[in-house]
């Protein structure tokens, strides 16, 4: 007697997909808490949290918004393998406002990261037209360029950076402005991907000639999608400067390439969600193996390992489906 | 019907000298053949005899090597297929190429969102969705059966293949290439699929054809050209093309 495993949709999903949703306050919370639930925490978080912990979550929301970045770029069929390009872009332009020409953090930061989403975007305007791993390298090579540009020809402060950067006003600002960006980049941009212009650019990733058989300039959707995903990790990058007080070459590091990937592998990709989640669990857990020394990265790559293999489709689909669907065994012969 | 295609005036589609080589291979060389508008045009040959690379050089997919392509009168040789598109030249591609991911009705959105959909509406689009699944239905997605909100990835080829078609005809097009469409499908399936060409063809499209299946196509076409290694060999009406010695040796391979 063989066994197979079915999948059916919770009868208050049902319940909840029509206008029955006002039918009770237990419909209604289904509903909704998808979305308090982060929004409360998000809030929540930086008034329980320490000092050290807060610097935390500081550095998973600014991968979050990497991640999410990231994620808005493969689901338009570009894998990414330089999002170092954007932080760092952001990051310098922020920077440069701020030391030379003396623009307060707060104007500086907006402005860097619409200057730094428009430089990346010029950037990789050339390689669009590359597909798959072709895209990809060109991504890899052009952050480890620039910072051999910044070291030869010694500007922007060469090898030494920019010091002296103004901060944010308090450390609650800081706080609540980064909180606040990632909940308007997750809950807007989810809205973008699931409208019919989200399912344009998903087509492109799916099977570009179809969609150009369309009569949609999907060279022009692609430059859209690669504006938008470089703006926000060119926020992220502006943001960071004015925390760290300083810009310099490591902000084109690869860490801020990799990290985004690893965030969206570990949480799921496609969602944003997913992204956002993947931070929220590699971040602290980095932060924990912080202890062990020498073997952090190797506990790290292990993990990422065993939970790619474990659990492929990451791990907001795999909640999304618990919550949506219960699971039973059923006889087949 | 139609046949003599003499109307250089009023031609809808003009293809003049129209040469392409890859690397070193003539995949197309001096192809010319006109097009009236409402007429159904069977595009014949053997495997590799050019039928696809003719359709990639008209819908801009491949840019020819030498020729001239003319629409509605105006040059369009080199422009960018998705221009051609709004242009409304329309295609299905032989090995289908739907959005995997997607159910059935959502593929539709696509060509809804087209730049040519919304300028003939009037600037504006109107539900997609609804609209999706009228077209879906009557291209034989039986709205009773929800087959329209399956996903692709679980659709049979003689699905998928109605799908192509309903995603050309939801651009609206005036002309529509359909390249081998049948290709894949029963008889049962082709027989299901001819009507709606011929409710096309009321509605005044012009179509082309590229097609294997020879007696399904030529119940329907009006004319056909035929190429053989790039070059087309004989054009005409059917029976007329078929009893030509050059078409049976192509098809026959030996003497006939």
């Amino acid at each position: 007697m063989k066994k197979r495993k079915e999948r059916i949709d919770r009868g208050i999903k049902a319940r909840s997909g029509d206008i029955f949703a006002l039918s009770s306050w237990r419909e209604m919370l289904y509903l909704a808490a998808p979305r308090l639930i982060p929004i409360i925490g998000f809030l929540l978080l930086p008034l329980i949290l320490g000092v050290y912990w807060q610097k935390v979550l500081l550095s998973v929301a600014v991968f979050a918004l990497m991640a999410i970045s990231w994620d808005i770029l493969a689901q338009t069929g570009m894998i990414s393998l330089g999002q170092a390009l954007f932080f760092g872009m952001g990051a310098y332009a922020s920077g440069t406002l701020n030391h030379y020409w003396g623009w307060p953090p707060l104007i500086a930061i907006p402005i860097a990261s619409v200057i730094g989403g428009l430089i990346c975007t010029a950037f990789l305007l050339p390689v669009l037209r590359l597909r798959g791993i072709y895209f990809s390298m060109v991504t890899l090579i052009i952050p480890l360029m620039l910072v051999r540009i910044v070291e030869a020809t010694k500007i922007f402060g060469g090898t030494e950076g920019l010091t002296g950067i103004a901060a944010l006003p308090s450390r609650w600002i800081e706080l609540y402005l980064i909180m606040g960006a990632l909940m308007a980049a997750l809950f807007g941009l989810r809205r973008m991907i699931g409208s019919d212009y989200g399912l344009v650019l998903k087509a492109i990733s799916d099977n570009d000639r179809s969609v150009i058989n369309a009569g949609i300039n999907i060279y022009w959707y692609k430059t859209q999608a690669l504006f938008i995903s470089s703006c926000i990790g060119a926020f992220a990058g502006a943001f960071m400067t004015h925390v760290y007080m300083f810009v310099g070459m490591p902000v084109f590091a690869l860490d801020y390439s990799i990290m985004p990937i690893a965030a969206v592998v570990v949480g799921g990709p496609g969602t944003l969600a997913g992204a956002t989640l993947g931070a929220f669990i590699l971040v602290p857990l980095s932060e924990l193996l912080r202890g062990i020394g020498g073997l952090r990265i190797v506990f790290y790559g292990l993990f990422l390992v065993v939970f790619i293999i474990a659990l492929p489709e990451g791990i907001f689909h795999y909640v999304q489906r618990k919550y949506h669907q219960f699971e039973r065994w059923v006889e087949v012969d | 019907m139609g046949g003599g295609g003499l109307m250089s005036a009023s031609a809808l589609l003009k293809l003049t000298g129209l040469y392409k080589n890859f690397g070193g291979v003539q995949a197309i060389q001096d192809l010319s053949f006109e097009l009236a508008e409402g007429e159904l045009l069977g595009l014949i040959g053997p495997n590799g005899s050019g039928k696809t690379t003719a359709v990639n050089l008209i819908t801009g997919f491949v840019k020819p090597s030498e020729g001239e392509i003319q629409y509605r009168g105006r040059d369009i040789t080199g422009m960018a297929p998705h221009k051609i598109v709004r242009l409304g030249i329309a295609r299905t591609f032989q090995m289908v190429k739907p959005f995997y991911q997607l159910p059935a009705y959502k593929n539709m959105i696509i060509p809804l969102y087209s730049p040519r959909v919304k300028q003939l509406a009037g600037g504006k689009y109107g539900d997609r969705d609804a609209v999706a699944l009228d077209l879906l239905e009557e291209v034989g997605f039986e709205r009773d059966s929800f087959v329209a909100y399956k996903s692709a990835s679980v659709l049979p080829q003689g699905y998928l293949k109605r799908l192509e078609l309903a995603k050309a005809i939801a651009l609206q097009p005036d002309l529509i290439i359909l390249d081998e469409l049948f290709s894949g499908l029963s008889l049962a399936e082709v027989a299901s699929i001819v009507p709606i060409i011929e409710k096309l063809r009321l509605e005044g499209k012009t179509i082309i054809m590229i097609e294997h299946r020879l007696k399904e196509l030529f119940r329907i076409a009006d004319r056909v050209v035929v190429l053989n290694y790039g070059e087309k060999i004989a054009e005409g009406q059917a029976n007329d093309v078929m009893q030509s010695d050059a078409v049976k040796k192509a098809y026959l391979g030996a003497e006939a």
